[in-house]
């Protein structure tokens, strides 16, 4: 049996289901060829909203975090890290309120037995202040990382309340892919689209085609994001954009309604559209495969 | 004169006739003020536009004075392909000529605050 079994069969015994899986045609071998072809895997966590409070919408929003965190802690073989997308927060206008939940969040995420934990800020953290409060928690608002061959970008595209990620982070950007080599494996990770998926909805970003227009020229590019609380999957020329689900709430599909609104919370289907997901990197393959995990009764 | 400065007057003719060019057409795309013109006060703050619906009319010129009570604010109205930014003690003012009849919502494309989603309103286009 494949590790990658494994997981899902302990995933279900922790209250968790496979919903979707996507985009891979390989089945993990065991550890040692994982190490051969330097594939590894992290969890992708999103839009967790701490702080939101709607009954109708998620009535266990003090505990599907907490329920995601410990799914993510019951895997028979732990990640190399875990990344959380954007929005690790509920927006408010109080200050310290902000930071209360900021520091709420930290505490129930330090629970993962994972240590190494990347975060990135999404608009409900980080636009009414600039990034100020997110900085102080969490660090940098862009910035990058290197882990078994892959290249991983974190970019900024909600602490400018306009949604650009502005000329002088797509120099950074620039002077980072300079670096690197033509078969360079990359992975931005991001909060908002980088492409115009609905702009009617906030789903894009200002500047994103600069971005994008800046990665084409580097053929193993893929990109990881959140803020649109639904697994999506795109392609720019040879760059695919996976968007992850919310552990909050979830939101239709663009353009399927007139006007955005949160799906309500439905008693016979309880957490549903709610998720998180696993990425397999197969290095040597430039591949990536998704699985992607709902949360069910539990 | 020599060939070089008869050279160089050229470009600058042409350059000028091309500047000329590009002007008449600005202003030939901005709708001119007529007596009729539709000019409507909208007031932005967290989390609504006052008023939330306006109607127009269709191929009568619409100056809308865009202010915000409290806070940077955005107004997109992708139908007409208008935006602008809303700031507190300015009046923005949008200008256009409404060519299609229908229902249009515009709405705020800068992150206010918990309730930003919900930012919009309808512009009504009739004959």
């Amino acid at each position: 049996m494949s590790d990658l079994m494994n997981r899902r069969d302990l995933l279900k015994l922790a209250g968790m289901g496979v919903a979707v899986f996507v985009s891979g045609t390989t089945v993990r071998a065991g550890g040692s060829a994982q190490k051969k072809d330097e594939s590894f895997y992290f969890v992708q966590l999103s839009d967790t909203h701490w702080g939101f409070n709607g009954p109708n919408i998620n009535p266990d929003s003090q505990g599907t975090l907490k329920k995601a965190v410990a799914a993510v802690n019951a895997l028979d073989e732990q990640p190399d890290f875990v990344v959380f997308t954007g929005d690790l927060t509920q927006t408010t206008d109080d200050r310290k309120i902000r930071r209360d939940r900021m520091a709420e969040f930290r505490d129930i995420v330090s629970q993962l037995k994972i240590k190494t934990v990347r975060f990135m800020a999404g608009e409900h953290d980080a636009s009414l202040d600039r990034g100020d409060a997110y900085q102080e928690f969490f660090g940098d608002l862009h910035y990058t990382f290197d882990h078994n061959g892959v290249h991983f970008i974190v970019l900024d595209n909600v602490s400018d309340p306009m949604a650009a990620v502005g000329e002088k982070q797509l120099q950074w950007l620039q002077a980072d892919l300079q670096q690197m080599k033509n078969d360079s494996r990359i992975v931005v990770l991001t909060h908002r689209p980088l492409f115009d998926l609905a702009p009617d909805w906030d789903w894009a970003t200002r500047d994103g085609a600069a971005v994008i227009d800046t990665l084409m020229p580097l053929p193993n590019v893929t990109v990881l994001y959140g803020h649109i609380h639904q697994e999506h999957h795109h392609m720019t020329g040879h760059i695919a954009h996976h968007a992850a689900k919310s552990l909050m709430w979830a939101l239709p599909e663009p353009g399927s309604v007139p006007k955005k609104a949160q799906i309500p919370w439905s008693a016979a289907e309880p957490y549903k559209g709610l998720g998180f997901r696993n990425v397999e990197a197969e290095v040597a393959q430039a591949q990536y495969e998704i699985e992607e995990f709902s949360i069910s009764r539990g | 004169m020599s060939m070089k400065k008869i050279l160089h007057h050229a470009l600058l003719i042409a350059a000028s006739a091309g500047l000329f060019l590009q002007q008449t057409a600005i202003q030939s795309a901005a709708p001119e003020m007529r007596n009729d013109e539709q000019v409507i006060r909208i007031s932005a703050s967290t989390f609504e536009y006052k008023p939330s619906e306006i109607t127009v009319k269709r191929g009568v010129p619409v100056t809308l004075e865009l202010m915000s009570q409290d806070r940077h604010h955005g107004f997109k109205l992708s139908a007409f392909q208008l935006r602008a930014d809303i700031q507190p003690g300015v009046v923005e003012k949008v200008r256009f000529v409404p060519d299609k009849i229908g229902k249009f919502t515009f709405f705020c494309d800068v992150f206010c605050g918990d309730g930003h989603e919900d930012m919009s309103a309808t512009l009504t286009v009739i004959e």
